[in-house]
């Protein structure tokens, strides 16, 4: 038997994002549902562990317009998920969703349908907003302080897995086996169907989840937030991390950060899978990958793309620059209200970034546009299909990570070769399925603990053997 | 072209009548399951409904004598949207039509997640607007006390229709142009603003979800009542009655729509469709029986509780109720299978073979393959931002 850590995939679908090459020859509609089965079915092909989506509220701006370079337009996350639900038999299904601008009772209840539509393959990736930009579209406004946006991510955390352990297991009776033509005794059964009372700094919420328990009880919690907060916020709920350290040493610095972090809430490394999101051009040889790493780096960065990228360092109008030109010698607008809304803001020192980007155009002769691929490209390996099995191998072994989040260039056939070249090379090396597990849940596929402690039960047994024990154990997080 | 008449079939639990899942046997146990549903649907599309419905509510169950949950009957619900959403790829063209409330839900995620339906199924979605009025739903959200007055609710269910009008509006058919040599993936011209402020909601942006194949899809509301009918026909597309509910004839409720309809200053007369519970059975007699059996275990008689009429009938006695309906100007009829999949086996396997021989509905295999407006005899959604050339008519219902 094999020893070797496994790998863990996810398949990104390549929609809102400027990796995205949208002027591709073969690149399919962003919102059409045939997209989305062709690349979730091709996922399940390669055994990825789930597929992710993330999630807008809101049309990207600039300069008070939609952003028009990129993809614009996308489906509701959570309605999508749930029609691949129907095309789909073992691959996860995993959404972005947001806390700042859904109620707990609701997001739980669509959690738990997708759960049960799905028989136990639903992930929530969690995700956390302030900004009255998105704000705008929702009745609730951009009222959160930025401060509260984790206060209400948490907390929300945790009242949704009060709701999906209110019902137990074996609260449905309805007895039909009975022989007569109309089945006696109640449907489900009043004391296994627990009521919740939450009363918190962000939420009240009273009365039963419309939702019996579903197979995997809760989806799978995923987390992408960098920050200080973020992590401490994955580390106490998350069973995985989508992270954005790709680079080898960094990579493993953030690993044991986590770990670390995770020690600290007394959880262990087992219960939680890091995967980064990476980028993979594939050829040939070395140098037919580099070839083809430069073409789709300058299909991603139009002229136009150039522009905006500038644009949004320098917070001014620039559409007067030439690409194939030098950089500008006006200096950025630090006063102005951003021009960029709808996405995150460069937030590093703004002078430093365009001196060093200036000095670094003036040393290799850059262009605008050669400038903007050089500083915006990040997190890719490039290489024929051994390298990068070999890579992915090494990462996963040296604990720099347990897998990754793979980001294609093209919707919806941009994964189609990493299926078919790399995918047989590490499952040569003995470190990735070579099937799934029948009726495995995502859980289960992720290799994550199959049990959830449940904390109703423990509350329950606990308000049984006094009011202050019960309270310290609702308060821990699962 | 709508049908002759229109046909849907209302899906909930084990079927309408609380005793239902009594005689579901092993589908009582799995009515959270995506096979469930996919059983269910996909007979109902085979067969040639017009289009199903799907309850939801954000309660777990209706309550009991003592207020509390009554787990005698089905309890526990999965999201409507989202059910529909699972059923859609495995269906060819049976319109679908969850209830989705607008009282807690935000309208951005009511018309994005209905848009993207819309683009799932290939334009076959509908829309059952509806309110939440209880205090049971209130407190589960916790974000008002609750309570509030139909009046009030109803106002801030208009304000959200057109809301997500607006939102469904917003992006052109056209807007998406992949102009690569400018690097425009659309022409921002070509996309709208809601920009909507009432005095309940307000929505800036455009939708995130690029035009659904119907525009906008269908809108149904239940006009069970008079301020409800007021509401359909300010909100809706297709309007639901309920002849025989305390004792109002078929003949009256039509002509309340349409008195209405006058009212608000419409020109166009919505579909209205009759809705019926309905237990279908061998014969009358046998009919009645069952329906007294189901009352019997229920311990009450379930049209002493339903918002419409109770009917244990037959497939001939059904067929000629329909056809009276059609002389009176109703537009078909939605029925409520009392038992699922029981009767909800019998509308397709046995009406609407039924209603062809008599002549009230095309043959299933000619069955239309349009959207949903089209089946319903609906006109096309024109966008509220569309240049009318000359000479065209206004199909906006709402002021």
């Amino acid at each position: 038997m094999s020893t070797k850590r496994q790998v863990h995939l996810a398949a990104h679908f390549p929609g809102v994002n400027n990796t995205t090459i949208w002027s591709d020859d073969r690149a399919e509609s962003q919102i059409a549902f045939s997209s989305f089965e062709h690349f979730a079915r091709n996922a399940e092909r390669g055994f990825f562990d789930f597929l992710f989506l993330a999630e807008g509220l809101r049309l990207r701006e600039q300069k008070g317009r939609i952003h028009d370079l990129d993809v614009v337009g996308r489906p509701n996350t959570l309605a999508v998920l749930a029609a691949l639900a129907g095309v789909t038999d073992h691959i996860g299904l995993v959404g972005t969703l947001q806390t700042t601008f859904n109620e707990p009772v609701e997001l739980a209840k669509q959690l738990a349908t997708l759960d049960h539509l799905t028989d136990g393959r639903a992930g929530w990736n969690v995700v956390t907003s302030s900004d009255a930009f998105h704000g705008a579209n929702f009745r609730r406004g951009g009222f959160l302080d930025h401060a509260d946006r984790y206060t209400r991510a948490a907390e929300f955390i945790a009242l949704s897995r009060e709701l999906w352990d209110s019902w137990q297991a074996d609260a449905v009776v309805a007895d039909t086996a009975t022989g007569g033509a109309l089945a006696d005794g109640v449907f489900a059964d009043r004391s296994r169907v627990h009521d919740v009372d939450h009363h918190g700094p962000q939420f009240d919420v009273t009365g039963t989840f419309p939702v019996p328990r579903s197979p995997q009880r809760h989806p799978v919690i995923v987390q992408a937030g960098d920050s200080d907060e973020g992590r401490d916020l994955a580390a106490a709920n998350a069973e995985v991390i989508f992270s954005l350290h790709t680079e080898f040493d960094d990579a493993q610095a953030f690993y044991r950060d986590v770990t670390d972090r995770l020690e600290r809430v007394g959880r262990s490394k087992d219960e939680l899978q890091i995967l980064p999101g990476a980028t993979f051009v594939i050829g040939s040889s070395a140098e037919h990958a580099e070839e083809r790493s430069n073409a789709i780096r300058r299909a991603q960065v139009s002229p136009a793309t150039a522009i905006a990228f500038l644009e949004q360092v320098w917070n001014r109008d620039l559409s007067s620059y030439d690409v194939d030109g030098p950089l500008p010698t006006i200096e950025p607008d630090h006063e102005g209200a951003a021009i960029t809304r709808g996405r995150a803001r460069h937030t590093r020192d703004v002078p430093a970034l365009v001196q060093s980007w200036r000095d670094l155009a003036e040393a290799e002769h850059l262009s605008i546009r050669d400038l903007v691929i050089r500083v915006s490209t990040r997190g890719g390996f490039v290489g024929t299909a051994s390298h990068i099995a070999a890579e992915i191998d090494r990462y996963v072994q040296e604990r720099a990570t347990d897998g990754f989040v793979v980001v294609p260039h093209t919707n919806p056939y941009g994964l189609d070769e990493f299926v078919d070249t790399v995918v047989p090379l590490l499952q040569e090396r003995g470190v990735y399925r070579q099937s799934y597990d029948e009726g495995a849940t995502l859980r289960q596929t992720l290799a994550l603990p199959g049990t959830i402690r449940d904390r109703a039960a423990a509350a329950r047994t606990a308000a049984a053997a006094g009011p202050a024990r019960a309270a310290a154990s609702a308060g821990v997080l699962a | 072209m709508p049908d002759r008449i229109t046909l849907v079939t209302a899906l909930q639990g084990a079927g309408w009548h609380p005793a239902a899942w009594r005689v579901a046997g092993p589908v009582a146990q799995r009515l959270s399951s995506l096979r469930h549903w996919r059983d269910v649907v996909v007979e109902q599309d085979r067969l040639g409904i017009d289009a199903v419905t799907i309850e939801d509510s954000f309660t777990a169950g209706p309550r009991a004598a003592d207020h509390d949950l009554d787990t005698t009957t089905v309890v526990g619900r999965l999201d409507a949207l989202l059910v529909a959403n699972a059923v859609a790829p495995a269906t060819r063209a049976v319109g679908l039509v969850p209830t989705v409330s607008v009282t807690h839900t935000e309208p951005f995620h009511v018309a994005t997640g209905l848009q993207t339906l819309d683009h799932v199924s290939l334009g076959r979605a509908g829309w059952r607007i509806q309110v939440s009025p209880t205090t049971r739903e209130a407190a589960l959200f916790g974000r008002r006390p609750g309570g509030d007055d139909a009046a009030t609710l109803f106002d801030e269910a208009r304000e959200a229709a057109e809301v997500v009008s607006r939102l469904w509006d917003s992006w052109d058919d056209d807007a998406i142009i992949r102009d690569v040599t400018t690097g425009r993936f659309i022409d921002r011209d070509r996309i709208h603003n809601a920009e909507y402020a009432g005095r309940h909601l307000s929505v800036h942006g455009a939708s995130i979800v690029p035009r659904s194949p119907q525009g906008r899809p269908p809108v149904f509301a239940l006009a069970h009542r008079a301020d409800a009918a007021a509401f359909a026909v300010d909100a809706a597309d297709v309007v639901l009655v309920t002849p025989g509910y305390q004792g109002r004839e078929a003949r009256d409720v039509l002509d309340e729509v349409r008195q209405l309809e006058q009212v608000a200053g419409s020109d166009v007369h919505r579909p209205v469709l009759a809705d019926l519970a309905v237990l279908i059975g061998s014969s009358s007699a046998a009919a009645a029986d069952e329906l007294a059996a189901l009352d019997g275990a229920a311990g009450s008689a379930y049209a002493e509780a339903s918002d419409t009429s109770v009917l244990a009938t037959t497939v001939p006695e059904l067929v000629s109720l329909i056809g009276d309906l059609r002389g009176l100007g109703f537009g078909g009829v939605r029925l409520r299978p009392l038992r699922i999949p029981l009767d909800s086996t019998a509308i397709a396997r046995q009406l609407v073979p039924a209603l062809v021989t008599a002549g009230l509905r095309a043959d299933v295999a000619s069955r239309p393959t349009a959207d949903l407006r089209a089946r319903l005899g609906i006109a096309p959604a024109v966008s509220r931002y569309a240049s009318a050339p000359a000479g065209s008519v206004s199909v906006e219902v709402s002021a």
